[in-house]
Formats: C-alpha cells, structure tokens, sequence
C-alpha cells in the first residue's frame, strides 16, 4: 500500500478525475459455512463486482445425513422420529406429512378428534417457526430486541409441545392413525388462554419493525420474484404467497380437518423480501384463529385408530386382555406391514410443500421413502434472487427464504 | 370417511386426457391410490412433459419434485419419477421414466429451472444421468465422495469415515470400522407366506417316533408321516422282479434251494 500511495502522490488532474483509480477484479468470497447469517451450515461462494452480487452458487448438503436410507432400514414406526429432525424448526409439521402418507396407502381413518388435536398442533408449529423465522430475518438486517421477545413466545410455546408430547422439540406426536396420546383438559384450557395473551408480546415487537424505516430500507424492493419466476423455480408456501399467488395447499387440498377450518390466505403485492416477511407476520394471526377454532369445535372420542393392527393400545387394556399384549407386542418389533403402492403426499408446512414420496413394497419398511424439502427449491433461486443486489443483501434474501438445514440436507 | 390425506381435484377423466395429449409416447398409466402415475418413453420424457405443462386441460405448471428410485432386480434398474403439480386445476400426476447406470436421462431444465438441482440430486444419489443439465455436480454429499449412496447395493454404513487427527492435524478419512456387527433382523412371519425355511421349522413336518433325527417323517420307512397320495402310488417300485432289476435267472439252482437250518441268524426270514 505504501508504494501506491507514493506511486500516486501529487497526481491529480481536473480533466481526468480518474487519474489514480486503479482497475479491480471481480472477486469471490466464501460466505459461511460458519457464518451466523446463513441460517446453518450453508457455503455461498459469491462473486462479487465490488460490493454486488455478480453470481451466488450456494454448496449444499454439509448436514446431509442419509435420512431417507435409514428410513428405509426402520420400520414405518421407527422412521417416524427422523421426521422430526428434518426441519427442527417445526417438527411436528414434518411428522403430519409422513403419518398422512401411510394412513393414504393404508387407507386408514382417522377419528375426529386426533385430526383436530393434529390441526390444532400443526398451527402451533407454523407459529413456533414463523417466530423463529421472523425474528432471525429482523437481526439478519441489524435489528435485535424483537428476536429475543419471540424466543419468549417461542418458549411459552414449546411448553404446550412439552405437555402434550413430553419432548419441547422432537415431539415424534403424531403416529401413523392418530397421535401419541390425548390432551389433558388443562392443557386445552391453558392453550386456549395463552391465545389470548400472547399477542401483546407480537405486537409490541412487530410494531419495533413493521413500520420501521430502515427495516423497509433493507427489505422493499428486495428480491423480487415476478410469479411466473415463482412458478418456474418450484416456489410454494410464503415464497409463492409473497409473490401475489394465493396458493395453500391448507385451503386447495385440505387435508384433516382443515376444510372445516374458517382463515384467510394472506398475498404479497410485489413479490420483495418485505412482502414475504409480512405473509408470515399474518399468518401467525391466522394460525391463532385456526387454533381457537380447534380448541373451541374439538369434540371427544378417541385420538386414534381403533385398528389395531396399525395403532397399539392403551398401556391399560393391555394388563387385562392377553390379546392387547400380542398386538402391542407384535407392533413394536416387527410393525405393521403396508400394502404394496406409492402415494405422494404434501402438506403446508410452515415453509412451503412438504410432501413425501413413500413406495411400499407390502413389508413393514419403506422401500423408498423420499422427501421432498421446501428449501431445495427456494434455495436454488438464490442465485437469480440475488444477482446485481448488494452482498448485505444476501442476508436479507435468505432470511426471508426462511431456510432449515435439516431439510434442505436430509 | 377415507383416510385423512389431501383431497385435491378428481382424476375423472384424466387418463383419458393424458393418453391423448402425449399419444404414442405413454408405456403404461395407472390410477392406484388416487393418484395417477403416467410411465413414458425415455427418449421422449422433455417432450412429455412440455406437453402436461402445455396442452389446456392439463396445465401442469409446477414441477415440484424429482425423485430416483431403485429396483437393482430389474433390467433398467433406475426409476426417475417427476412430481408435476397444476395451480389452476389443483390437480398432481406422477411421471415415470426407468432408465440403467449407463443411458442418460434426458434434462428438463429447459422447461424448469427447478430441475437443476433437483437432477442433480438424482445423480449424486443414484448415479442416473442427464442429458443436458449444464452442472451436473454432486450436490448433497461430501467434496470427494466416491460412488452413489443411495443404490441398494450401496451399504447402510458407507465405506469410509472420518475424524479430526490430532496427528496429522486435520480430518483424515479411514475405512469404517463398526464396534458392533451391523444387526439387520428379518421380520417375515412365517405364518404369513415366508418363502424359505426358518431355522428349526423343519421340525415342524412331524417327526418319526424314536430319537430325534435329521430326516424328514416321510423320508423313514415306516413313519407316521401320511402317504404321499397319487404319486406315490402311480411310481411303479423298480425292484418288484427281475425285469426290472435285470439281473436275470439265477445262476445256480443248487444255491438258490432253501436250506433247511436256519445257520444265518434271521436268515429264513429274508426270504
């Protein structure tokens, strides 16, 4: 540098201002893997014009760790927990598409009330994820307290996981037939009172960001995906909403109870990072308004399949009839067998399409089970996302993909 | 009430449209479990596919999904199958192609750009091929990585595996050593069609009275096994004379006499 700058001493000339000014190079950088912005183990290999983005190739699969080979070595029981390590952000999202495609090839019904308790959870999770989300996106852009006032939520949150399941995050909930156990009426009640306090918290830290100048300074007119580009490149959930079209497979291809389920599908108008952020502000407001109905139409009866060649019984039944014992005893070593078939089954997850490619070959193990993760496709469009916005940008665009690793690598 | 799986638009009439709409090109088309999966021509699968996404009435805009699968028993192991989905119709169909370790696919990027990615998880996977996707680079698996993981004949375990070397000072990869034998159990019944013998079910065909042996009941002469029915009675025994031993007259008449004392013990008795 000191050579330069003797090089370049007392140069000056008003007819050549760029006398001095020497020629640069793009350049490429590595952004992550180890970087707190890239949601995960993510690596971008950017090129980059000065300080815009010339080319992004994002290199994948750091977390791949074989989940859909080893489920093919479990039975369909015993696969059901990696489910809830693919998106950890929301498992029991995760866990609704895989029970759906086996009870499809099974053809089994489900009673009233396990598909509301299902419904009433899987929104529960879109809450969990979208606050995790929204506020990792609002300190990816320089914001920091409503991050941690949604960790509160987010706490109060994963206590209604614990009770039901027993497990705050790897809940493995819901079961092929119905869900693991049946809520007690003071959990209800309490979930149905929390529903009323928590949005104090919410809005008091999205009224930190939602107007906020130099949060819309970061986002407006971000990333815009036109929606014949969000058809192309795959986009589904807020992605495709953001991009104006109203697209919910909880509405188009109902699935539980949700066609008996009164919500709004919020759309963005132009498609920007902003848009995507408020689509998820909303339908965390309307995630609340599917889970009063829940708890307000839920009715009683069973929380599972009375089959029990599919769904073990109760842990009393099984002290008094020899007969409870065998089924539960044959279900949890071998498992039940699945007629031969394949389904694809997709469901709304918070993120976008969920859905599984199950192929049964009659056994009790998944010939192929192949999962299909919102974030691959999202992830891909990074790179015409973000081509000619600046590197701090990057951040802004990937938080508002809202990506999970555990998904995305399998 | 059917089970609880998302109910999208009706397949009335679907295959019907499909059939028409890619012609000769369709090998087979099933509607099992509601869903519709259409089987075509390899060489003809872009073409296919531009078709569905095209041709009004169909309009599979969407491509959401590519996916391998393997049959190591069959002669074009390989089935990729393409998961298109349509907006406007709310309606999904499956679009198969089988294709070997050799011949390549050929690319949809062309139709979706989607398909980049998603090609190139097949192929880091499963090995399969495309023809025309402009960075078929392995995508999921590690830098380096040798073969395809998920075949059938690859193993659960993997080949190798690695650590950071305090020695050397860095991650160095080693052949994988398990500490306990890899356990896979079987779990056919043999109550509901096994097609081979479980240890110790032999046994289970009835024994011959006495002392436990290797042989089958109807192997022993004389044991309680029920007799062979129709066959066994039509299979005429060979040594009834000695046309059928062929060992003709005997030669010595004076040998062949009786003899009046029964010198060999039980000799009489033979007859």
């Amino acid at each position: 540098m000191a050579e330069y700058l003797e090089e370049i001493a007392g140069e000056t000339d008003a007819a050549d201002p760029t006398v001095g000014d020497t020629e640069i190079s793009n350049y490429t950088i590595n952004f992550g893997p180890q970087h707190p912005a890239a949601h995960g183990v993510l690596r971008l290999v950017m090129e980059l014009d000065g300080e815009i983005v010339e080319r992004v190739d994002p290199h994948i699969g750091l977390l791949h760790r074989g989940t859909e080979k080893l489920i093919e070595h479990k039975t369909y029981l015993q696969a059901l927990p990696y489910f809830d390590r693919l998106d950890y952000v929301s498992p029991m999202c995760m866990e609704h598409s895989y029970v759906l495609a086996i009870e499809k090839l099974l053809g089994l019904e489900v009673p009233t009330r396990a598909q509301y308790i299902r419904v009433l959870f899987a929104e529960l999770t879109r809450m969990l994820n979208h606050w995790l989300n929204l506020g990792s996106h609002v300190m990816d852009v320089g914001a920091m307290t409503p991050n941690i006032w949604m960790f509160e939520l987010r706490e109060q949150a994963m206590a209604f996981y614990e009770r039901a399941s027993g497990a705050r995050m790897h809940a493995a909930y819901f079961r092929p037939g119905g869900v693991h156990q049946d809520l007690p009426p003071k959990l209800i009640a309490d979930m149905a009172d929390w529903l009323d306090t928590f949005p104090t918290l919410f809005e008091d830290a999205m009224s930190l960001v939602v107007d906020n100048r130099i949060f819309k300074q970061r986002n407006v007119d971000i990333a815009v995906v036109a929606k014949e580009d969000a058809i192309r490149w795959g986009f589904s959930g807020p992605m495709i909403r953001g991009s104006g079209i109203p697209w919910d497979l909880r509405k188009s291809q109902p699935y539980d109870v949700y066609d008996r389920m009164d919500f709004e599908v919020p759309v963005g108008t132009r498609g920007d990072c902003y848009d995507r952020f408020m689509v998820r502000v909303e339908e965390v407001w309307q995630s609340a308004k599917i889970m009063r109905q829940c708890i307000n139409d839920m009715p009683e009866g069973p929380i599972a399949s009375l089959d029990r060649k599919v769904v073990p019984p109760k842990r009393g039944e099984m002290k008094q009839s020899m007969e409870a014992l065998i089924h539960h005893f044959k279900l949890y070593t071998e498992g039940f067998h699945v007629p031969a078939g394949e389904v694809y089954v997709a469901t709304e997850s918070p993120k976008g399409e969920f859905g599984v490619y199950l192929v049964s070959d009659g056994s009790n193990k998944p010939y192929r089970c192949k999962i299909r993760p919102t974030a691959f496709s999202h992830l891909q469009a990074m790179d015409f996302m973000t081509r000619g916005h600046m590197l701090a940008d990057a951040t802004a665009i990937l938080g508002a993909i809202d990506v999970v690793f555990g998904e995305c690598d399998r | 009430m059917a089970s609880p799986a998302p109910v999208m638009a009706s397949n009335e009439g679907m295959i019907d449209a499909v059939n028409s709409a890619l012609g000769a090109s369709v090998v087979a088309i099933v509607d099992a479990v509601g869903e519709i999966s259409v089987t075509v021509e390899r060489e003809a699968l872009a073409e296919a596919l531009l078709k569905l996404r095209d041709t009004p009435g169909l309009e599979y805009q969407q491509l959401m999904e590519i996916a391998g699968v393997d049959y190591p028993e069959r002669p074009e192991r390989f089935e990729v199958c393409y998961h298109l989905l349509s907006l406007t119709r709310n309606h999904r169909i499956r679009v198969k192609v089988t294709t070997d370790e050799e011949t390549p696919v050929p690319s949809v990027t062309d139709i979706w750009p989607v398909a980049g990615w998603l090609e190139r998880e097949v192929f880091d996977l499963y090995g399969v091929l495309f023809a025309g996707n402009p960075d078929l680079r392995r995508i999921l698996t590690d830098y380096g990585f040798r073969g395809h993981p998920f075949r059938k004949d690859f193993p659960l375990t993997g080949y190798v595996e690695m650590r950071y070397s305090e020695e050397h000072k860095r991650v160095i990869y080693e052949p994988v050593k398990l500490a306990q034998d890899f356990r896979t159990f079987d779990f056919m019944s043999p109550w509901e069609g096994a097609e081979y013998i479980l240890p110790g079910d032999e046994k289970a065909q009835g024994e011959a009275p006495g002392a436990p042996t290797p042989l089958k009941a109807d192997e022993i002469k004389g044991g309680n096994a029920p007799p062979k029915g129709e066959e066994a009675a039509a299979t005429p025994k060979t040594t009834e004379d000695t046309d059928d031993t062929g060992a003709g007259e005997k030669a010595n008449k004076k040998a062949a006499e009786k003899s009046d004392e029964p010198d060999v013990p039980g000799g009489d008795k033979d007859g």
